[in-house]
């Protein structure tokens, strides 16, 4: 008989990652399986809710009481997501002489409004020719009540 | 089709993300320990800081000019890094992440026709969402893309992407591209060309095929091919397992003290071997070095460094301490101010399937177990909370007196928005 010239080949298994699955809930008992079983869903994930762009989403925490009227007040946090595209009345973070602000933004033919929601505070009026940014739309605020 | 997206002044472009008045001012960021330049913005290059240049030497370059001054923030890095593969993934079926600032593209069974703007709305929509800059070259070589994405930072009007592709256009490109800034040519390739008249990457294309497998061999003719639009580099699509793993550190100042060597080599001994587990693999080589301050020319000057292969690979941190310290203590000289020292651990292969050793002493699946209760409560109650005593009483402190805040990984540090 001839023999195989071939050498054995050894196989070692890659083990370099982990991955969790979700699992069933009931063990393996004698008794009757839980019928919930094949009905599993995730939780509810608040990411979900409040998070459409994981990649463009940062958070920001509020000092000051300009935007109290809508209900914003100090150490509230705001969702941000730079991926929206700022729309006339939006809620936004700008960054304004050397700081981030909080304001309502209006387009307007003679430029841009920044509204505050607290009649202490002044709009501000950015001429066109004026350096602007809004750095991010806020779409959520999360705040302790 | 390949395509490289490289972040321009990647951690000078984090840090002005989060602060804007950064804009338009020369910005650099340090080594750990505030050691050395390791990035700098377009403005600070024009300075002339050089990349690797020492913190110290720019003292008179800082009174003269507005310079903003970074201890580098990995942590910051590292979360806005991972933004910017994560938004690559949805624009192209592959990605290969080949550094924390840059990674290929795979076009495979797109419309060539679309790809340039395809390239452009991944530079506009990388910038606008993580608010990072990007040049993103497209080739059909991954040395050819590497070149196209330089282009693009060279020419501002390109917006952010180069599409290389027409045979007449790559030879016009590399007819002036430098050879020494073309992938895969280091230095010492650089002077033997230079020596042969070689000056530019078509120079270099012109070479016969013969000149180049004799000189340079396979790795240079890859090269060479890659530049003729042949591709020799395969896409690496899965994240490969690290190669090598180190940890090294610049020392705040000198340290003589053969004890407090000891403890700091212990310390990134026990990095080092964390980072091996959690890999799940296991190191066959494990490498000690201590350098001598370079900077002080009055104090004698020393480079020294061991290795030792291990007959069975391990990810033990405390036989891996033991070996450190041995090695240690065989390199160590009284009288030198040490400035550096580092762990390297290679040869590394995965966890399971490791032959046993008929001749080994060592109860490793005891081991094994001490080693997972060890992460495990360092992953619950905090880094170094359990360690060797060889590590001593508390990890040695970075100097790290230009940091950023953690904007987007600690809910003490987030943005603060004026209301």
């Amino acid at each position: 008989m001839e023999s195989d010239p071939k050498p054995l080949k050894f196989f070692a298994p890659e083990a370099t990652e982990s991955t969790e699955l979700p699992l069933a809930e009931s063990t393996v008992h004698a008794g009757f399986p839980s019928p919930a079983d094949d009905f599993l869903e995730g939780a509810l994930d608040l990411n979900d809710l409040v998070i459409k762009h994981p990649e463009a989403t940062f958070f920001a925490r509020v000092e000051g009481d300009s935007m109290k009227d809508d209900g914003i007040v100090q150490g509230d946090i705001l969702v941000v997501d730079k991926a929206v595209e700022p729309y006339d009345g939006c809620l936004a973070v700008i960054y304004l002489d050397g700081e981030f602000t909080l304001k309502r933004v209006r387009f307007e033919a003679a430029g841009i409004r920044l509204i505050p929601a607290n009649p202490k505070y002044p709009v501000i009026e950015i001429r066109p020719d004026e350096p602007f940014e809004v750095w991010g739309v806020v779409n959520w605020v999360v705040k302790p009540v | 089709m390949y395509g490289l997206c490289d972040c321009n002044n990647f951690y000078a472009s984090c840090e002005r993300v989060f602060d804007p008045s950064l804009e338009g001012r020369p910005v650099i960021v340090l080594s750990n320990n505030d050691g050395c330049v390791i990035a700098r913005s377009n403005e600070a290059k024009r300075l002339g800081i050089a990349m690797g240049q020492p913190y110290y030497q720019l003292r008179e370059l800082m009174r003269q000019h507005e310079i903003a001054v970074f201890s580098a923030n990995f942590v910051l890095y590292g979360d806005m890094s991972r933004r910017v593969m994560n938004l690559l993934r949805q624009f192209v079926p592959a990605i290969e992440v080949y550094s924390i600032d840059e990674a290929f593209l795979d076009f495979t069974g797109m419309n060539a026709e679309l790809f340039d703007e395809l390239g452009h709305r991944m530079a506009r929509t990388i910038r606008q969402r993580t608010g990072i800059p990007v040049s993103i070259g497209i080739a059909p070589t991954k040395t050819l893309a590497k070149i196209a994405s330089k282009l693009c930072k060279r020419y501002p009007k390109l917006a952010g992407c180069c599409l290389l592709n027409r045979p007449e256009d790559i030879e016009k490109v590399l007819n002036r591209f430098p050879i020494d800034e073309v992938w895969g040519i280091g230095r010492q390739w650089q002077r033997l060309l230079e020596t042969h008249g070689i000056r530019t990457a078509q120079d270099f294309v012109r070479l016969p095929e013969s000149w180049i497998r004799q000189k340079m061999h396979v790795v240079g003719l890859r090269t060479w091919r890659e530049l003729q639009g042949e591709a020799c580099i395969g896409f690496e699509q899965m994240p490969t397992t690290k190669k090598q793993i180190a940890t090294t550190r610049t020392f705040d100042r000198e340290v003589e003290d053969y004890e407090e060597l000891h403890r700091r080599v212990a310390q990134y001994t026990g990095a080092c071997a964390e980072k091996l587990r959690r890999q799940r693999s296991v190191c066959g080589e494990i490498r000690v070095f201590i350098l001598a301050n370079r900077h002080n020319e009055n104090r004698p000057q020393s480079y020294e460094s061991r290795l030792v292969k291990l007959s069975v690979p391990t990810d033990d941190t405390l036989e891996l301490t033991a070996l450190a310290a041995r090695m240690l203590r065989s390199i160590y000289r009284k009288g030198y101010g040490y400035k550096r020292a580092g762990i390297v651990l290679s040869d590394l292969r995965p966890k399971e399937g490791q032959q046993c050793d008929l001749f080994d002493m060592a109860d490793r699946t005891k081991h094994a177990r001490l080693m997972e209760a060890v992460d495990a409560l360092n992953m619950t109650y905090g880094r170094h909370k359990i360690r060797t005593a060889a590590e001593g009483p508390e990890p040695f402190k970075m100097n790290r007196n230009h940091l950023s805040r953690r904007y987007t990984t600690d809910w003490n540090q987030i943005i603060k928005v004026k209301a």
